[in-house]
């Protein structure tokens, strides 16, 4: 697979030597990435009914069937990709696969939804389905998109999209409490996931054309470099539009999500410390101001402070609960089926879906899975790193902190670490929208990365260095 | 860029951290104390996950559990004939909580007490579900169905010790209820507890009048002035008391009288007094003992305790019993069980039992041994004086003046043939101007060869029988005596 490149010399910035595919390495951890949720499967079925669940079969050999075509397609469309995403990826969607099945398994939860809703639907078919769009659509994005900066091209009409996008839920009812739903027909979508790739997009665009002016033109003032005022209109843009998000969606998750996001990427840009702190100023300031009015928020506030305050167990025992369930698997959890995660009832399988990793898996699966969390963030910045270009820089680090951020902000919620808020754990969590996107992202890091990794082309050929030809797929 | 590059992923690698450090706080250094609030659902199921073990009558359970469909909560509580245990078990509901012996012995017969450790250790080693431990109580199968039938319907309430050790040997109450019907965690479980609340019922049937309804104990308590009397010195059993007939109240203008204004009253000696139940006798007696006397003798039988003091749990605490610090004229109608003087069924058979054991009282028991599942006895209880009310020849005189009581006095209706009955009648008035019904007492010991075996008091409240023949002689004593030739019954 690999190409042996002698390097002439003439490009001494990018090694251009002969890197490894590590196509090999991804398959032999994707093997891995189905057996253990395949395992876990069947511990949930010898642990609820004493006996292997009957989907058994028909669940790994889907599971597997999604891995090989996504291996089969990086391997032919993208060869110098990141070894490590592709099997993290799909070993949280199959465990989460597992978790979403173990919750439908649940006599509490099923009795909810009949009382509720007068049926009772499960989640892990569609889920798998799910999966199984995601997965087309991480295929789509790695045949079409033969190089990201193609999307350099949409900087704009990312921006339209990702408004339109983030606007559209003000029009639909609220879910439970938090306008974050489009509903169209039969279809719910959650906007909000994938806005994050789109406006990353557009950040990455924006910001490649406008980080010298940003991180140049400035005033030095007590050991800070201020930008200019006309320089800090994208910023202020961005910042009045996440508290908008966060008044009429009264959805602090996404808003805290993207104006992280362009923080960020808008340090990354410029080099300039001074962006981070006047981020930090002015998202305390906007959420303090709107925590003053809003009551959404306040409530959030208050639960999170007294998560057991019979106040806040009259509004809603759902943090209280999901301590517990962390609490009550303590080291080593319960084990797979045998907890009492499901007594958090709303969102058990989406939200809280790590509740269940930490009261059946124990201290012991939630570090597991957080540090897969992570190194998929690290990976991605690793890929950020890598990359040639400016604008694959910032896609990348964009897209990967926008998950880091994603992850930190249900995750610590769920864990009554900040207050909570309305998102899904990416890949764990029932819910399309959350699984097409997440795989999406996956899907441009991935081609971000074979395209940093990639054999730089050499330079002219020479008529005495004949024998140096760049191999290239396609 | 690279260097901001390389902050942000320092930056997305402390965001892991923070929540792996949250984690480990969660579910290590908290974990105890999350997986074991009490408003963790968890810690309930895992309460009921198992049958609960049994309390325990003459080697046979008065409880047992059963599984409960379409509930996280697996097993619930069962009662064998809970009217007539629940005075001694008191109740286990998964909804309601518990109270009595099943809250006192909770972690016995849940399998968490300490001491059944070992036993659980085995259990998890060895892959098997935990168990619950045993309660064996002291109670008298017989003596408590005697009880608690010869109650009727009438209101009331019976206690019966076994004077030599303190055990208990009925505690019988009626109204009362099957805790059964509230031991699940179903709403119909809420309703039916509310229906059993004195709010719903005013009968009451969940207080245990046998061990925490104070009564005044009219006459009954007569044998304990005439305690106070005979360990005074100033009087003795057969001595004439120089009391006239009626007697005027010190201080007052007030005269009172005898039932039937019995002539034998006049001048009687303390044996012919306790015979015929003169009130004039004892409230000159107590008038002239005082009523620090009084209140010391009354103490040393158990009246006057502190609300949390444990001398008396049994291990279920019964209510204090009180004979007042009070006023000259009011302290000689506390001499006859009247004015503020008030005590629990149990207290007056605590009475009678230390006079039938020779002024010794012991202190009143109902749980006679732990069990571990493996029938090892992890605790038994052993008898323990409380106090010495009288000496062994005051209480002998005193015996001799109760038996005349049942020979040819008021108690006949007491009198077992074959076996020496000594007892003592009481009608305690109540109610305003005593309009309300009168209580019925009677308190009676047996006794055989080789000591007394058991001592009873019995209370009627209330009844619908005219007024005249309320008198604790033909109410209480009956079922007095049916008790006490149950227990005999099973000495044989």
């Amino acid at each position: 697979m690999s190409s042996n490149l002698t390097n002439t010399g003439s490009n001494t910035t990018v090694s251009s030597g002969g890197l490894p595919s590590r196509r090999n390495t991804e398959l032999a951890m994707l093997v891995f990435a189905v057996i253990v949720p395949v395992f876990a499967y069947a511990n949930v079925g010898l642990a609820m009914d004493d006996k292997l669940p009957s989907g058994m079969l028909g669940y790994g050999a889907g599971l597997a069937l999604l891995a090989a075509v996504g291996h089969l397609v990086v391997r032919r469309y993208a060869p110098y990709a990141d070894p490590l995403l592709l099997p993290l990826a799909t070993l949280l969607n199959g465990l989460g696969l597992v978790l979403i099945w173990r919750l439908d398994q649940s006599e509490r939860l099923q009795t909810r939804a009949e009382s509720l809703f007068g049926q009772f639907t499960p989640d892990a078919p569609k889920q798998l389905m799910y999966s199984a769009i995601g997965l087309a659509l991480f295929v789509a994005i790695l045949m079409v998109i033969k190089d990201h900066r193609i999307l350099q091209r949409y900087t704009y009409i990312s921006m339209a999209v990702g408004l339109v996008l983030l606007i559209m839920p003000m029009f639909f009812p609220p879910v439970n409490g938090a306008r974050i739903w489009v509903n169209i027909g039969p279809i719910n979508l959650q906007p909000g996931e994938f806005v994050k790739i789109i406006l990353a997009i557009f950040f990455a665009g924006y910001l490649m054309v406008k980080r010298d002016a940003l991180a140049l033109a400035s005033r030095r003032f007590m050991g800070l470099y201020l930008p200019r005022g006309r320089d800090l209109g994208p910023i202020l843009v961005v910042w009045a539009l996440s508290l908008m998000i966060l008044v009429f969606e009264t959805d602090l998750g996404t808003s805290l999500l993207f104006f992280g996001l362009f923080v960020v990427m808008l340090y990354v840009a410029t080099e300039r410390t001074s962006w981070i702190v006047f981020g930090l100023l002015l998202s305390a300031g906007g959420a303090a101001v709107v925590a003053t009015f809003e009551p959404h928020v306040q409530d959030r506030v208050q639960a999170w402070l007294h998560p057991f305050a019979k106040e806040t167990m009259a509004q809603s025992d759902q943090i209280a609960q999901s301590l517990w369930a962390f609490g009550s698997g303590g080291v080593l959890g319960s084990g797979w089926g045998q907890g009492n995660s499901d007594l958090i009832g709303f969102a058990a399988n989406s939200d809280f879906i790590l509740a269940t990793v930490g009261e059946e898996m124990g201290l012991t699966g939630m570090m597991a899975i957080l540090i897969i969390y992570g190194l998929i963030v690290e990976r991605g910045i690793r890929v950020s790193l890598a990359a040639r270009d400016p604008f694959g820089k910032l896609l990348a680090v964009g897209l990967s902190s926008a998950f880091g951020l994603q992850v930190f902000v249900v995750a610590g919620g769920v864990m009554g670490l900040i207050p909570l808020t309305g998102m899904t754990m990416p890949f764990l969590a029932a819910g399309g929208s959350s699984v097409l996107a997440n795989w999406a992202l996956i899907g441009i890091l991935l081609r971000i990365s074979d395209t940093a990794r990639r054999p730089a082309p050499s330079p002219a050929p020479s008529t005495d260095a004949e024998m140096t030809q760049v191999v290239r797929p396609s | 860029m690279n260097k901001p590059l390389r902050r942000i992923a320092i930056f997305c690698g402390l965001l892991t951290l923070a929540l792996l450090v949250r984690t480990n706080w969660l579910q290590f250094v908290q974990a105890d104390d999350l997986k074991e609030d009490p408003q963790n659902r968890r810690v309930a199921i895992q309460r009921y996950a198992q049958p609960r073990g049994n309390i325990v009558v003459d080697g046979k359970p008065v409880t047992g559990s059963t599984e409960v469909a379409g509930s996280d909560f697996k097993y619930k509580r069962t009662y064998k004939n809970g009217e007539l245990w629940s005075p001694i078990t008191g109740f286990a509901s998964q909804r309601i909580g518990a109270n009595q012996l099943e809250k006192l012995y909770d972690p016995v017969l849940t399998g968490d007490d300490d001491r059944l450790f070992f036993n659980r250790t085995i259990d998890m080693l060895t892959g098997k579900p935990k168990k619950g431990g045993n309660v064996v109580t002291t109670l008298n199968r017989k003596a408590q169905k005697a009880a608690f039938d010869g109650l009727g319907d009438k209101k009331g309430a019976v206690a019966a010790i076994n004077p030599k050790t303190g055990a208990i040997l009925a505690l019988a109450n009626k109204p009362s209820y099957d805790p059964s019907v509230f031991a699940g965690n179903s709403d119909k479980d809420a309703k039916a507890f509310q229906n059993l609340e004195k709010k719903k019922d005013p009968d009451d049937p969940m207080l245990n009048r046998a061990l925490r309804q104070t009564y005044p104990p009219g006459s009954t308590f007569k044998v304990v002035t005439a305690a106070a009397g005979l360990e005074s010195g100033d009087y003795d059993i057969d001595s004439k008391t120089d009391s006239e007939d009626p007697y005027r109240l010190p201080q007052s203008t007030t005269d009172l009288g005898n039932e039937g204004n019995n002539p034998a009253c006049k001048n009687a000696s303390v044996r012919v007094a306790l015979q015929w139940s003169c009130n004039t006798v004892f409230a000159k007696m107590s008038n002239e003992l005082g009523n620090k006397k009084m209140m010391e003798e009354a103490e040393k039988f158990g009246f006057n305790r502190d609300q949390d003091d444990n001398a008396q749990d049994t291990p279920v605490r019964p209510a204090p019993s009180v004979y007042p610090k009070d006023n000259r004229p009011q302290n000689a109608m506390a001499g006859i069980g009247q004015a503020s003087n008030r005590a629990t069924p149990l207290q007056m058979a605590m009475v009678t039992a230390a006079i039938a054991n020779d002024g010794k009282l012991m202190k009143p028991y109902m749980v006679d041994q732990l069990v571990a599942p493996n029938l090892n006895v992890i605790d038994q209880t052993k008898p323990k004086e409380l106090s010495q009310p009288v000496s062994p020849e005051n209480a002998q005189k005193l015996q001799s003046a109760m038996e005349t009581v049942v020979e040819k006095g008021t108690g006949t209706s007491g009198k077992i043939s074959g076996v020496t009955v000594g007892g003592k009648t009481g009608t305690a008035q109540h109610g305003e101007n005593n309009k309300d019904n009168p209580y019925a007492w009677f308190i009676s010991y047996a006794k055989t060869d080789d000591g007394s075996p058991v001592a009873v008091a019995v209370v009627v409240e209330s009844s619908d029988t005219l007024r005249s023949d309320i008198a604790g002689g033909k109410l209480a004593a009956p079922i007095a005596k049916s008790v006490m030739e149950a227990v005999l019954d099973g000495k044989k």
